[in-house]
């Protein structure tokens, strides 16, 4: 059955989409991660303009969090205060990234920028994983103690500390600041939450506990996102509230499966599964820039 | 001074053929693209009428329908190989380009009509697009027109097929043009031309209104006409069905 999406003014099969949607919700639920970087890509080959499909993306993880947040809101391990200030960053990057999008979508280098950003982002994260997982397998073949330091680095030496009592901080506001523009800007060039690059650097640069940190970064996502969703909307014209909605049944009913096949995978394996899959997708998009395309002419707007 | 000759012989012998013109009706002139809208086929059916007998000895009859969408000033861009990746480097923009063109025809378009009327009247999809772009020292324009065209025949956007109309009797004539599922809205026009001796002798137009309808268009216009309140609703929906979801998922794992 074809549907046709309003803004996106493409005619795509409903059952694809709810597929997709239930896939990647699958996988999100099963390594408790927000999926936008797999399913942006995904749209982009089923043939959805990159620019609706960043935008709308971007509504879907709107509810994906929400429903995510409410748990972690019941078992108060969402750090408030710490959530306010990655969130004043993400709302600078944000408004920085829609800009700076609205620009290359102008001069036709959007598709470029988008692809760019996924291969180096999903190159990264996806090789750092492997590598920890593959030591985290190993390791754990051996018996031993993992010793946990208390960081004192570089970050304790800058000026206008704030208490975070959730998280039991006494730290710089800068780095989180910082740590939120770059997921805002994330947000809206790539059409992604950011969780992939929050959650480590809350855990490794700000040194939250990790109780706290999925609740916290699902709280900024949300604001952010939602913010994204509706600087794209009134900049760009480029969310499709049909799409997200047909996206997100898929992907609500996918990620309780996901949750429940989770449980049953060991961590590591689960982790080195994930890495596999990021590094794939990062491949393909890295030779669709690579390998000469069949077809080199292609049809903008003419605005 | 035989020429003259010719053309007033011409003039004298016009009131003595019987005049030939056209009639068509489209089986609808409007297409509704509604959410479940996957193309459409319309179907022209025409009929040639004459004030008389028809004159001996004339050349056989033909007929070409051209069918086309709104024209819109259309950017083209191509890939080059630039620091080891292939990224979009020159931009052309091209004026007054259809977005659908489909010309169905008794026949070979160049066989059964002169070249000067193809490009006049943009019969054929060498003359779909009108107006080349205005040349750029260094780039080769032409190139990015053909690119147009080649890249909407392959999304079924442009047709042209020959052969496809058929003639009865030198009197009625009947054809399917197929609209696909990626059309975009607008008012297009069907064009009917009748042909003899490689010279239209007669054409009329008909108008095709293709339009987003019921759920479809409201999207579309909330969305184009209050942005801010169509973000604030697309959220709603989100934070509805997030929450939804996890009340669901709630009761169900009890």
């Amino acid at each position: 059955m074809q549907i046709y999406l309003p803004i996106a003014e493409v005619s795509v099969n409903i059952f694809l989409l709810l597929g997709l949607g239930g896939l990647v919700g699958v996988l999100s639920g099963m390594f408790g991660v927000g999926g936008g970087f797999l399913m942006t890509p995904l749209l982009f080959m089923i043939g959805i303009p990159p620019a609706v499909a960043v935008a709308t993306e971007a509504n879907q993880i709107v509810a994906s969090s929400f429903s995510g947040v409410l748990a972690h809101f019941k078992r108060k391990t969402v750090d408030f205060k710490m959530g306010t200030v990655l969130l004043v960053g993400g709302l600078v990057g944000a408004t920085v990234g829609v800009w700076v999008f609205k620009y290359l979508k102008s001069i036709g280098q959007v598709e470029l920028l988008v692809t760019l950003s996924y291969v180096v982002f999903l190159g990264v994260i996806g090789s750092l994983m492997f590598v920890e997982s593959l030591n985290a397998i190993r390791k754990s073949k051996k018996p031993g103690v993992l010793p946990r330091k208390k960081r004192h680095n570089w970050i304790h030496g800058l000026p206008f500390k704030m208490r975070f009592r959730t998280s039991g901080l006494y730290i710089s506001v800068i780095p989180p600041l910082l740590v939120g523009v770059v997921v805002g800007v994330l947000a809206a060039i790539m059409g992604v939450g950011g969780g992939f690059i929050m959650v480590p650097a809350m855990i490794y640069l700000l040194g939250m506990p990790t109780k706290v940190v999925v609740g916290t970064s699902l709280f900024q996502i949300i604001f952010v996102t939602a913010y994204t969703t509706l600087s794209h909307a009134m900049q760009n014209f480029t969310v499709d509230a049909v799409l997200a909605l047909i996206l997100l049944t898929g992907g609500v009913i996918g990620a309780q499966v996901g949750a429940r096949i989770g449980v049953k995978l060991k961590a590591e394996q689960l982790r080195i599964l994930l890495a596999i899959m990021v590094l794939a997708m990062c491949a393909k998009l890295a030779l669709d820039l690579l390998i000469m395309p069949s077809e080199l002419f292609s049809i903008g707007a003419g605005e | 001074m035989l020429r003259k000759l010719i053309f007033i012989l011409s003039f004298l012998a016009t009131p003595l053929m019987a005049q030939e013109s056209v009639v068509v009706d489209l089986s609808q002139n409007r297409v509704a693209i509604t959410a479940n809208f996957a193309g459409s086929e319309i179907f022209v059916f025409g009929a040639v009428k004459r004030d008389g007998p028809m004159a001996e000895g004339l050349a056989p009859l033909d007929v070409a329908i051209v069918v086309e969408g709104p024209l819109a000033s259309t950017v083209v861009r191509k890939k080059e190989k630039r620091f080891g990746i292939w990224l979009n480097a020159e931009a052309v923009e091209v004026e007054a380009v259809p977005s659908f063109f489909t010309v169905v025809s008794t026949g070979p378009l160049d066989e059964i009509l002169n070249e000067g009327d193809r490009r006049d009247f943009a019969i054929g999809l060498d003359y779909a697009i009108r107006r080349q772009a205005k040349e750029t020292p260094g780039i080769n324009v032409a190139e990015f027109s053909e690119a147009i065209t080649r890249i909407r025949l392959d999304n079924g956007l442009y047709a042209e097929r020959d052969g496809v109309l058929s003639l009865n009797e030198e009197t009625l004539f009947n054809a399917s043009i197929q609209l696909p599922a990626n059309l975009i809205e607008g008012d297009y026009t069907a064009r009917i031309y009748l042909i003899r001796d490689r010279n239209i002798v007669a054409d009329t137009s008909v108008e095709i209104s293709v339009r987003k309808e019921g759920f479809e268009r409201w999207v579309y216009n909330l969305s184009r006409q209050q942005p801010l309140l169509y973000g604030l609703l697309s959220l709603l929906v989100a934070l509805i069905a997030g929450y939804g979801a996890s009340e669901i998922f709630r009761l169900l794992r009890r």
